[in-house]
């Protein structure tokens, strides 16, 4: 076995370790021991990305002495080498936008605690990834929400306690549906590995004995994730939890942890269930229906909302509506849409919520538009990269947004009439109301009317040079960066996952 | 009344104190135990004002029913909704139940090569009598290291919320914990003097036989955890804090959980690579057997038992 065989397995356990390292190390040796974890595990998923497009096919490994069906197992075909190189990516990028408020807003004897966070949240999101066994990626989902919940709450203070109580709650209900469908899947297959499964699956559901309780399965399954994910009639936690934490958990909570359940989902239904049996069952047109729902409600919320991280907050939920609109269409072209959106989303959002703090900071700590009036000239850079992210989430050319909706409209396209005008007109509409409100915000940063100093409620609106914040900056630029190579080379991309969705087989 | 003993020898017999106190002449408690008498509720000015006024506000934004119509009939509506929802999902799953294979059939379909394999070969693969240890330390292992994560991280979430950092602090949260409850309990010592350390042994005895008996990592933990909370409920912070401090716990967590995560790195790269790891299984039955699986055990006991007990700690007066 080549050595590189190895990376998913090392990736997974050295971020795994360094949450129990850095539980001993004061403020500065925890961030850097963490930006040293995401560089090395960015390194690792990058080689095996290169090597796994030259070899074109996946492999497995084991973990442990015993092969698959009685030891553990994980599995790493391109599409997961890719997303979990992205995944780092987008991580370290988040982390490093928003080091200054990490300093600033938690307190110093608890930093350490933060950083355990975030290396065990990318320990689960690898794992997520990477695993072909279900129970596995159960225990690290687990991990996943009780990392999330404390991402939340580090910043101290009433709304992020309630945010995150809200969020344990939804979460483990989530979970509890979870683990609900995985134990009925095992009582009518007798496996939890996902091949095994799948095999099973492919006979119980040919004999057609155990019909009723497999779709029921898969629907506690979907509506599980679906709530962990926050698809839009169960988002209610997801304004608060990503309004008032501080900005690298608000980054890092929109645009990767939904992202990691959304992953094991498409995993589920291609590796586990089988995607001729998830589009037999219709559950597909549940989760459509709920998709277009959350693109126009997310959006109208994200109108009315005066404050500017509730509002990107709020996009969030119309965007993964936007996914679970793609996973609906029922047909691989659709899926791939929703991936390529995950990756645009995750791109764009996070660097949404650091545009977004450069630009509170600038207006003295306010979040209200108001307050904001101007806030473009106070801070250049953070102003121009707001912009750059509107455009890609309405969708400019250029940007990966716009790839996103245009591949989700070829998908709708190619699918039969009764979804195919429903996803066309939604598209619409949403684009027109993330136009709404998005433009505004951008047309309110600069307008020139409060360029002097002014008082705000919270404190004092300063004038931000480009000099003084170049880590800050530097990561914008990246961020920016991302966003216009996704915009631009989209069709290797678009290959990419194609060729990573035949891996799944 | 004839007595052997004279009146005033009497009364220094125990049969004596028990007669008193059996009469109600007596509290031993009185002046052995330092009881502080809860003080009545005070408020002062300000503070009553403002909790007035946040009530009021309270009462009419958001449980003044009468005059807001929307979330009137938003309650309503919640309330019938979520009855019937929950109805329907009973419903829908007592269905599906009925659908499932019957409990303990033979031609079930979880009754495969699986769990064949797991009961027929386990004592030759792993070592350990107990089929769940092997299953859940060898076998499964990889799963069992990302669930004792799961209560690392769950024990440092109650720390970021519960932990209490600052000195000034510190010494109040110290000088209101018991406030209002007798310290020094005289019967609980006793109890506890008794029962603490055949508890502890317990604990350490179900941890070491892990891998021969029922038990494990986790419940041997568990027990020695509730073992220590019990001395500390006896005897209070300042006993504990001569052998268990914060800075023991976060050692033994540290030193556990990192033996525990590169002992199985190197044995899952030995799997993988289908190396031998060179650590002899033993003889099944005997203590030293089971290869890795001991001293996992041993690290999850250590693990589970300082979070149980830095929990209760935290809970108490955030901090130890």
């Amino acid at each position: 076995m080549e050595f590189i065989r190895n990376f998913p397995f090392f990736s997974i356990l050295l971020s795994l370790g360094s949450g129990v390292l850095t539980s001993i190390m004061n403020r500065k040796v925890a961030r850097f021991w963490n930006t040293f974890v995401l560089l090395a595990v960015t390194v690792m998923s990058a080689v095996l990305f290169v090597y796994m497009l030259g070899v074109g096919e996946p492999y497995t490994f084991m973990m442990g002495h015993f092969p698959a069906p009685w030891g553990n197992e994980i599995r790493a075909g391109v599409l997961e080498a890719g997303m979990a190189l992205f995944f780092c990516i987008v991580m370290l990028l988040s982390m490093k936008g928003g080091e200054e408020h990490i300093d600033r807003e938690i307190e110093d004897t608890k930093a350490n605690l933060y950083y355990i966070m975030i290396n065990l949240l990318l320990s689960s999101l690898l794992a997520l990834i990477y695993t072909n066994d279900l129970f596995t990626a159960y225990v690290f989902v687990e991990i996943n929400t009780i990392s999330a919940c404390g991402l939340i709450m580090i910043r101290q203070s009433g709304r992020t306690i309630e945010a995150a109580t809200r969020y344990m709650i939804m979460s483990s209900l989530g979970s509890g549906l979870l683990l609900m469908g995985l134990c009925v899947l095992y009582d009518i297959t007798g496996h939890l590995l996902m091949s095994n499964i799948k095999q099973s699956i492919a006979y119980v559901y040919a004999q057609g004995i155990y019909n009723i309780p497999l779709v029921a399965s898969i629907g506690m399954i979907c509506v599980g994730l679906a709530i962990k994910s926050a698809l839009y009639p169960f988002h209610t936690w997801l304004p608060d939890a990503y309004g008032y934490s501080t900005v690298s958990s608000a980054a890092i909570l929109s645009s990767l942890v939904s992202k990691g359940y959304i992953f094991l989902l498409i995993k589920i239904f291609f590796r586990v269930v089988g995607f001729d049996i998830i589009v037999d069952s219709k559950i597909v047109n549940i989760l459509f229906v709920f998709g277009l729902l959350g693109m126009i409600m997310g959006s109208v919320n994200a109108i009315m909302e005066n404050d500017i991280r509730r509002m990107v907050a709020f996009s969030s939920v119309a965007q993964i509506g936007y996914i679970y609109m793609g996973l609906g269409l029922g047909t691989t072209f659709g899926i791939v849409a929703s991936i390529f959106h995950v990756l645009s989303h995750a791109s764009t959002k996070s660097l949404l919520f650091v545009a977004a703090a450069g630009l509170t900071d600038a207006s003295g700590g306010s979040k209200r538009f108001e307050d904001l009036t101007g806030s473009g000239y106070r801070n250049p850079m953070a102003g121009i990269a707001f912009t750059m992210g509107a455009c890609s989430m309405v969708g400019i050319p250029l940007f990966s947004g716009f790839i996103s909706k245009m591949l989700f409209a070829e998908a709708a396209v190619q699918n039969s009439l009764s979804k195919m005008l429903p996803t066309l007109i939604c598209l619409a509409i949403s684009t027109v109301l993330n136009a709404i409100y998005f433009m505004k915000t951008v047309i309110r940063l600069y307008t020139p009317k409060s360029r002097n100093v002014k008082k705000t409620e919270a404190g004092e609106a300063a004038i931000v040079s480009f000099r003084e914040h170049p880590l800050y900056n530097f990561t914008l630029i990246l961020m920016i960066a991302l966003n216009v190579l996704l915009g631009c080379c989209s069709q290797p991309i678009a290959d990419w996952i194609i060729s990573g969705i035949g891996m799944f087989g | 009344m004839s007595r052997l003993l004279s009146e005033q020898e009497y009364r220094k017999t125990k049969a004596f104190k028990v007669k008193r106190w059996y009469c109600g002449e007596k509290d031993p408690y009185i002046g052995r135990v330092e009881l502080r008498p809860q003080k009545p509720f005070e408020e002062d000015v300000n503070t009553q004002k403002k909790r007035i006024h946040d009530e009021a506000i309270l009462q009419r934004n958001i449980y003044d029913i009468e005059h807001n119509r929307k979330l009137m009939l938003f309650s309503k509506f919640y309330k019938v909704i979520s009855v019937l929802f929950v109805f329907t999902l009973i419903g829908i799953l007592l269905y599906m139940v009925s659908y499932l294979p019957p409990v303990g059939n033979a031609a079930n379909p979880d009754n495969n090569e699986v769990a064949t394999k797991y009961i027929e070969d386990a004592m030759k693969d792993t070592g350990a009598v107990n089929i769940v240890t092997g299953m859940i330390l060898d076998y499964r292992a990889f799963d069992t290291l990302g669930e004792s994560n799961v209560l690392f991280i769950a024990t440092c979430t109650v720390l970021i919320l519960l932990r209490v950092d600052s000195r000034s602090k510190k010494r109040e949260e110290e000088e209101n914990d018991r406030l209002y409850e007798p310290k020094n309990d005289i019967i609980l010592q006793k109890v506890a003097f008794f029962l603490v350390p055949m508890i502890i042994i317990f604990g350490i005895y179900v941890i070491l036989n892990g891998h021969l008996s029922p038990g494990g990592g986790f419940s041997g933990g568990a027990i020695i955890g509730s073992g220590l909370i019990l001395y500390v409920n006896a005897f209070g912070f300042q006993k504990i804090e001569r052998f268990f401090t914060q800075r023991t716990y976060k050692w033994i967590c540290f030193v556990a959980l990192l033996f525990y995560c590169l002992a199985k790195t190197y044995s899952f790269y030995c799997g993988a690579h289908h190396l031998e790891t060179g650590i002899p299984l033993g003889t099944p039955g005997d203590i030293l057997s089971s290869g890795l699986i001991l001293p996992l055990n041993i690290c999850v006991g250590m693990v589970v038992a300082c979070t149980m007990y830095a929990f209760y700690a935290m809970f108490r007066k955030g901090g130890f």
